[in-house]
């Protein structure tokens, strides 16, 4: 099984699924050299929002820890901890700030 | 035909003119009256009290005082950018800028005060601010973007505060008081010393005894330094006036009202101003005592006052507290009551510990009541000792004064405090009303005690019946050592077992969260051995466990990128182990820092270069340092007998014993130690979580202590042990923190806590009271037998090796986001500020 995200110019293979640690995160470069936080959760379904930590700058949401409210999985920013829900890009921590999501599948690897 | 409903107009929309709006619609008068605000400023109130904290994240939608849709709700026509510019008594009518007529009924003048900026040539330079005003701050923030340095001239309370945010905003920032000493109003001399040692740590430069004579101005006229009273001149970029505030009271002045000799409009104990049909409350006012106050407590109470006199009921303002908290980061100073000491026989019970910036003194009359007193450098006990005010305290005033650890111990809790004590001055709240409180939710909205400055947060969460649910986290009911407890009793390995075995039904099952991931990472970690699990923090879904730190071993820093820090055990290194530390951080472009804990940091490095900078460390014979995780960080030493001429003991040998002895473990919060080779304390062992100070007949062991925000002297816990003994009484002492402690409670704080307190901790580690101590001890030492390294078992791995890049589907890209720009010829960050929301965190 490989992850795919969907980008401008149609679905991206990222990496294995087996590369993925559940409840941890990797980046991924995009064609337009922007980057992705891709993940998944305890039940191997596949998440993906932007890198970048809106509250810093830094593309590091990547490199934080997964965890879920009422059964709604987020990432917490390795940096100042607020938590982002990975289904909607909102900040839990502030309602006035949200990350961008992407379309994201696993396919057979054929 | 209908009667028009009467009018009130109110000047001024602060923090006192909102609380009065809100005061009239409680009491149903915005029902009966028609209401009009007319505010000088952009925008509705704000709080003004937390100001300072825009420059920390806060917004200005944060800082709002006014409740979305109350306007609306309560039919108030607010004018924004619109300011009183006439009042005209006899036609009971006032003019505003904009030309508009308004006639009144009533009319409240809430005008509140302006800066005072002394008369100095200059004064007015670009480059000269005030700080009151949130467009004052826009202003600052944006002049300081170019500049390196500023100055505020006063060192009052709001001095100060104008001067961290100076420095937060990375300006190099003095303060120029012209009294002796640094808040003069609030504390006395001993005070004002052990603050000043205390800003002076800071990094804040502090000119006291010396006025400002002249703002000095460059060739484009804009500020360039400042000439002071002592005929020195110092450089400065920006300059922030903070001498003082007057009460605007020129518009009553105007209209013919009555004014104080020195400022302020004058009131009655009902807030009325010498026209029965005009008021004037908060900072603008005079009130009966003579006094124009400078706080919002008054203010508010004023704001009530003149509210209850509208319907006719009886309510007097007469005086008020001048209790005050400093609210800038890292410096504890508050003051309360009568602080100097003026009532006529009263007498003053001080400590103060010039070593460590700690002074407190209480004022007591001769029959024992608290009367006052001055804390600087450990206000922690300001939240109960105001409200013990005009009361003889349960305890000696002796008692009161010292600090944790010296002497008996202190009982004296909010338990202590009489009903009618009040404990928010801000909105006069007694301990009673908040007793009938379940929740600090709950007492916020049903007595607003707690949303005011907040230093009385504390004393009311301890006031609060104890929370039925003592649980981590919403995954488990569970304490952290009551999970503890569960791991090594049922002898469980893995984080997915504890949580479908023993979370929360709702949590059973699912992903956890970031906060009891880490610490049952961090406890299976530090009972891995014992257990037979596999200590290594990185094997399978322990992995997931970790926060970013230890999942990569390294300390991400602000822009993502690592640091990396060799342990240096006991500080001491060979001049071939430095060349390698400065080869490898000239060969990987970082910036190298030494550290307050004996090591060297090396700051850049990226996630794919940190394989690549181990190895060339690990070949090199060094280990990780542990800087990321909840673990032992140091063991600083003094070079000790073998080179000191004072040193009674090999200090440096038994800090590397035992920093190789605890590398690694994990811990509920970081550990540093410390070894002094003999009285003279050159290691600082005392402020550090364990420390040891060599004695002529062996070692004192002291525990508790912490450096940080409120540091703490540790307490002696065992003298003269021989070597053998000390390291079995650390093995004990750590264990039993390591079982007990809550998450990320460092030993200060468990100490603290403990029950019985050192006292107990004794009983326990030193005379095995409870029989635990052959438990401890074979836990330390299956700890010491399977430690290795994190590092060089990770560079054994190619499957480990695998994380360690930027980008999983480019494997070899370094990630282009994390840049660097030069200073004082290395690298430091380059990070583009962000906006949120429009405003700049
Ligand atoms: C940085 C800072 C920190 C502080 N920290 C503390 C603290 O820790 N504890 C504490 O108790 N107090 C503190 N204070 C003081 C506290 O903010 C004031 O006591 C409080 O704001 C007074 O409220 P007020 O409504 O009387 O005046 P203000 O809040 O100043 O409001 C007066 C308003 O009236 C407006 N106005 C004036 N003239 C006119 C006119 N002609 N027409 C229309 N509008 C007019 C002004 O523009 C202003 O908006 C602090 C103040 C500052 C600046
Ligand atoms: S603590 Fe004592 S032995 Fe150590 S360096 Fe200082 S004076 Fe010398
Ligand atoms: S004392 Fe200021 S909020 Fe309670």
């Amino acid at each position: 099984m490989t992850v795919e995200l969907q980008v401008a110019q149609g679905w991206l293979t990222v990496c294995e699924l087996s590369s993925l640690i559940p409840g941890r995160g990797v980046a991924a470069l995009l064609p337009d050299g922007s980057q992705a936080a891709v993940f998944v959760d305890r039940a191997g379904r596949p998440y993906a929002i932007g890198n970048q930590d809106p509250f810093t700058g830094a593309h590091v949401l990547s490199r934080g820890l997964v965890g879920a409210v009422a059964g709604r999985p987020f990432v917490a920013s390795p940096l100042l901890k607020q938590r982002f829900d990975l289904e909607s890009g909102r900040c839990l921590d502030d309602e006035e700030v949200a990350v961008r999501t992407y379309p994201v599948r696993t396919a057979a690897t054929s | 035909m209908t009667e028009p409903l009467p009018t009130i107009v109110l000047i001024g929309h602060g923090m006192v003119g909102q609380r009065y709006l809100e005061a009239l619609a409680e009491r149903g008068v915005t029902a009966t009256h028609r209401i009009t605000v007319l505010c000088e400023e952009p925008r509705p109130a704000y709080d003004r009290v937390h100001l300072t904290s825009y420059f920390s994240g806060s917004t200005a939608e944060d800082l709002s005082m006014t409740p979305a849709g109350f306007m609306e709700e309560h039919g108030i026509a607010l004018h924004l950018d619109d300011p009183a510019e006439h009042i005209d008594r006899a036609a009971r009518t006032v003019t505003s800028r904009s030309g508009q007529v308004f006639p009144y009924d009533v009319l409240v003048l809430a005008t509140g005060s302006y800066p005072f900026v002394p008369p100095v040539p200059g004064k007015d330079a670009p480059g000269c601010f005030v700080y009151r005003t949130i467009e004052d701050l826009l202003a600052i923030e944006e002049y300081a973007k170019t500049r390196t340095s500023g100055a505020v001239v006063g060192g009052g309370l709001l001095g100060l505060e104008a001067a961290g945010a100076l420095q937060g905003l990375g300006l190099t920032t003095r303060i120029v008081e012209f009294a002796p000493r640094l808040m003069p109003v609030q504390v006395d001399e001993g005070g004002g010393a052990a603050l000043l040692r205390t800003i002076e740590s800071m990094g804040l430069t502090v000119h006291t005894g010396v006025g400002t004579q002249e703002v000095v101005t460059g060739e484009d006229g804009s500020v360039s330094g400042m000439r002071l009273s002592d005929g020195s001149t110092v450089d400065t970029d920006l300059v922030v006036f903070s001498a003082g505030v007057r009460p605007r009271d020129q518009l009553a002045r105007d209209a013919g009202l009555d004014v104080g000799e020195r400022g302020g409009i004058a009131v009655d104990a009902r807030c009325r101003t010498s026209d029965p049909h005009v008021y004037a409350i908060g900072e603008c006012a005079l009130a009966v005592d003579g006094r124009v106050y400078g706080l919002v407590a008054p203010g508010y109470e004023m704001a009530e006052t003149a509210a209850d006199d509208l319907l006719g009921r009886e309510k007097e303002f007469t005086g008020a507290d001048l209790s005050t908290k400093l609210k800038l980061l890292g410096v504890d100073v508050a003051s309360f009551g009568d602080a100097h000491g003026h009532a006529p026989g009263s007498l003053d019970v001080v400590w103060s510990d010039s070593r460590s910036g700690v002074y407190k003194k209480l004022v007591v009359s001769p029959d024992g009541v608290l009367l006052g007193g001055v804390l600087v450098g450990d206000a922690d006990s300001y939240g109960l000792l105001r409200p013990l005010t005009g009361s003889v305290p349960p305890v000696a005033p002796e008692q009161l004064v010292l600090p944790a650890g010296v002497g008996a111990p202190v009982a004296l809790g909010p338990s202590s405090l009489p009903d009618h004590a009040v404990i928010c001055s801000c909105h006069n709240v007694t301990k009673k009303a908040i007793a009938a409180c379940a929740t600090l939710a709950e007492v916020k909205k049903c007595t607003k005690a707690g949303t005011g400055c907040g230093s009385c947060v504390k004393v009311i969460g301890q006031l609060l019946p104890a929370a039925a649910d003592k649980g981590l986290c919403g995954c488990f009911p569970y304490t952290r050592s009551e999970l503890y407890e569960i791991v090594r009793t049922r002898r469980l390995t893995s984080y997915e077992q504890l949580l479908d075995g023993h979370g929360r039904p709702e949590a059973r099952g699912g992903d956890g969260c970031e906060v009891c991931k880490p610490t049952v990472g961090s406890i299976i970690a530090s009972l891995a051995p014992t257990l037979g699990a596999s200590g290594y923090v990185l094997d399978g879904e322990q992995a997931a466990l970790q926060d970013t730190n230890d999942h990569f071993l390294a300390n991400m820093q602000r822009n993502g990128s690592y640091s990396v820090v060799p342990r240096i055990p006991g500080g001491e290194i060979t001049p071939d182990k430095l060349i390698v530390i400065g080869e490898v951080a000239r060969d990987f472009g970082l910036y190298t820092k030494i550290t307050g804990g004996q090591r060297i940091d090396l700051f850049g490095a990226s996630v794919d270069q940190l394989p690549r900078i181990w190895a060339r460390l690990v070949d090199a014979g060094f280990e990780s340092g542990h800087a990321y995780g909840k673990a032992l960080r140091t063991v600083k030493s003094c070079v000790g007998q073998t080179w000191c001429r004072y040193g009674v003991q090999d200090s440096v040998r038994m800090a590397i014993d035992l920093e190789l002895r605890y590398r690694g473990l994990r811990a509920p919060h970081k550990l540093k130690s410390a070894v002094s080779g003999c009285a003279r304390e050159c290691a600082e062992a005392q402020s550090k979580d364990f420390g040891v100070i060599a004695t002529a007949s062996g070692w004192n062991l002291y525990v508790g202590g912490n450096g940080g925000a409120t540091p703490r002297h540790a307490d002696l816990l065992a003298q003269d042990l021989s070597d053998a003994e000390l390291v079995r009484l650390i093995d004990r002492f750590l264990m039993f923190y390591i079982r007990t402690a809550d998450r990320l409670e460092r030993t200060s704080t468990w100490l603290e806590r403990l029950e019985g307190g050192l006292a107990h901790l004794r009983d326990v580690v030193v005379h095995d009271s409870l029989g635990l101590c052959a438990e401890l001890e074979s836990l330390m030492a299956d700890h010491v037998a399977h430690y290795r390294d994190e590092w060089a078992e990770t560079l054994q791995d190619p499957e480990r090796l695998r994380r360690f890049v930027s980008f999983v589907n480019a494997p070899g890209a370094p990630d282009p986001t994390v840049k660097f720009v030069p200073e004082r010829d290395q690298v430091k960050p380059d990070l583009a500020v962000l906006t949120i929301g429009g405003a700049v965190r």
